[in-house]
């Protein structure tokens, strides 16, 4: 098993972790453990940026994937696919101003603890198709739901968890429609809820691998469980 | 048994867990120091007792409970009038293929609430023969808050008959539940399950709520999947329900000084990009004329 090798002094959360690893060499040491339990391997060249930690690294999460679908829907309207009708290119021009202002609501909000501005990725969509345009949409408005629903808890500050639902629902409209022009009646169909019918939150550590598939910045949050490779 | 292993599974699931089983981590501290002392056999043992300190059941608060108990009533409520929307011949007659299929789920989904609600609740949850008259509602929106009464007589009168009327109504109730989800969701702060679950639901009543806007849309309505300015439905009567959706500020910034694609954020663009809440008093000022008590 290695030893942290980013370890930090100064670095609460870091330094718990490599507690942790420190623990496991012991125990380790009286034969408990396989050898599967060294998968972990923290050693990484390329973490990117790191949202950080307490609200801030929660509204940090939240700023990136704004970014991520404030740029998506840019593109979209820039160069719509073929067969858009009036009333889809009217409603999707909606949404692209949506996430632009989320997004440039929480560079404001975050000030000088926002993190960088991010480089996407979006070589796996065909722009020009409406089904590979409106896939990535749901995928992006349903993981965005999910982002926010499982993140909300983690958030101290009332009046940020009231901004983050203020949002939150928003984004949920939108996966609504989203579905719904793909195949209506969909809007809320059983891939995305549970048994009870509530949506199925995600943690920071589950979304975030989901949206640097998207990003040439790749974007870790290492205080929640995840840093990128 | 790969027992770090699933600490560092745990961990990534919920980064607090180490503080959960331990805030000053003394329990972690003591398995490292056992280690090597204590009987291997006996660690799954350990690791039983801090699952269940970490993530035992514990009393759910007064606010907790009233918080829920109130979004049981409103689950209540929209579970019945979507019940009375399938059950009556008229409505059902009056709305498309696609539409009955769309009125159908998200009646399934608010049964599926208030079940999910109730079971939580456990004893703590409120009867639904407390609400209305006996469990009867009125869904035109005429109820005597008086005596306790249906009168049928409310500014909805043929909203079990007509289906543009019910279609409005659902509108207005999905629209006015996501409000009072939201308006909820700060009393939970700090409650990871409830607060979690409140969250799930109240984006299951907005995709809802844009899905109805949907078929409004559809039968010629001037509307769209989120809320532009405040009452956007053309239905005067729910007015109330809306007031305040055009808000501008959030968080002490005016979103039209924002940037957009082109110049500064639309006040359209500002107003839809935002829900705004509502507080549990001004919702049951809003509700109770259909019966919620």
């Amino acid at each position: 098993m290695k030893t942290e090798t980013q370890n930090n002094p100064l670095d609460v959360n870091m330094a718990r972790r490599s507690f942790l690893r420190y623990a496991g060499a012991g125990v380790a040491g009286v034969g408990l453990l396989t050898a599967a339990s060294c998968h972990k391997d923290k050693i990484v060249t390329n973490t990117g940026i790191d949202i950080g930690s307490g609200d801030f690294g929660i509204l940090n999460f939240a700023y990136a994937l704004e970014q991520l679908e404030a740029a998506f829907y840019v593109q979209v309207i820039a160069s719509p696919y073929s067969g858009i009708t009036v009333n889809e290119q009217s409603r999707l021009t909606d949404i692209r101003d949506h996430e632009v202002c989320h997004r440039e609501f929480f560079k404001a909000a975050l000030a000088t603890n926002a993190i960088v501005g991010l480089t996407p990725d979006f070589s796996s969509i065909n722009f020009s198709d409406r089904t590979s345009v409106l896939n990535a949409a749901k995928a992006f408005e349903d993981t965005g739901v999910t982002a926010y629903n499982g993140s909300g808890y983690l958030i101290q500050s009332s009046a940020y968890l009231g901004l983050a639902g203020k949002i939150v629902s928003v984004e949920a409209r939108h996966a609504s429609y989203i579905r719904d022009l793909i195949s209506p009646g969909s809007f809320a169909d059983s891939t995305v809820l549970d048994a009870n019918a509530m949506d199925q939150p995600k943690t920071i550590a589950q979304v975030l691998p989901i949206a640097n598939g998207f990003l040439k910045t790749k974007v870790s949050a290492s205080n929640y469980g995840y840093v990128a490779s | 048994m790969n027992i770090l292993g699933i600490i560092e599974e745990i961990d990534k699931a919920d980064p607090e867990f180490q503080d959960r089983i331990s805030p000053r981590r003394d329990a972690i501290k003591n398995i490292t120091s056992f280690g090597s002392k204590v009987a291997i056999a006996s660690l799954p043992f350990v690791f039983s007792t801090l699952f269940k300190k970490a993530y035992g059941q514990t009393a759910p608060s007064a606010t907790v409970l009233a918080t829920l108990n109130f979004a049981l009533k409103l689950e209540l409520l929209e579970a019945a009038f979507y019940n009375a929307g399938v059950a009556s011949t008229s409505i059902q007659a009056g709305l498309s293929a696609t539409e009955k299929s769309y009125i159908s789920q998200i009646s399934a989904h608010e049964n599926a609430h208030v079940k999910f609600l109730q079971s939580v609740l456990s004893t703590n949850a409120i009867s639904a023969s407390s609400q209305g008259a006996n469990g009867n509602y009125d869904f035109t929106g005429g109820f005597n808050t008086t005596t306790n009464t249906v009168t049928g007589t409310g500014p909805f009168t043929d909203v079990l008959t007509n289906p543009l009327t019910f279609l409005k109504v659902a509108c207005a109730f999905e629209d006015t539940g996501v409000r009072a989800y939201k308006g909820a969701a700060p009393s939970l702060i700090g409650q990871q399950v409830y607060l979690t679950a409140a969250l799930d639901i109240h984006s299951v009543e907005a995709r809802h709520a844009s899905a109805i806007r949907q078929l409004l849309f559809g039968r010629g309505a001037s509307i769209k999947p989120w809320i532009t300015g405040a009452n956007d439905t053309g239905v005067p009567q729910v007015a109330a329900n809306y007031a305040g959706e055009d808000n501008l500020v959030q968080g002490g910034v005016t979103v039209t000084n924002l940037p957009a694609v082109s110049g500064s954020t639309s006040t359209t663009a500002g107003q839809e990009a935002f829900d705004e809440p509502l507080d549990s008093t001004t919702v049951a000022g809003l509700v109770a004329i259909f019966g919620v008590r």
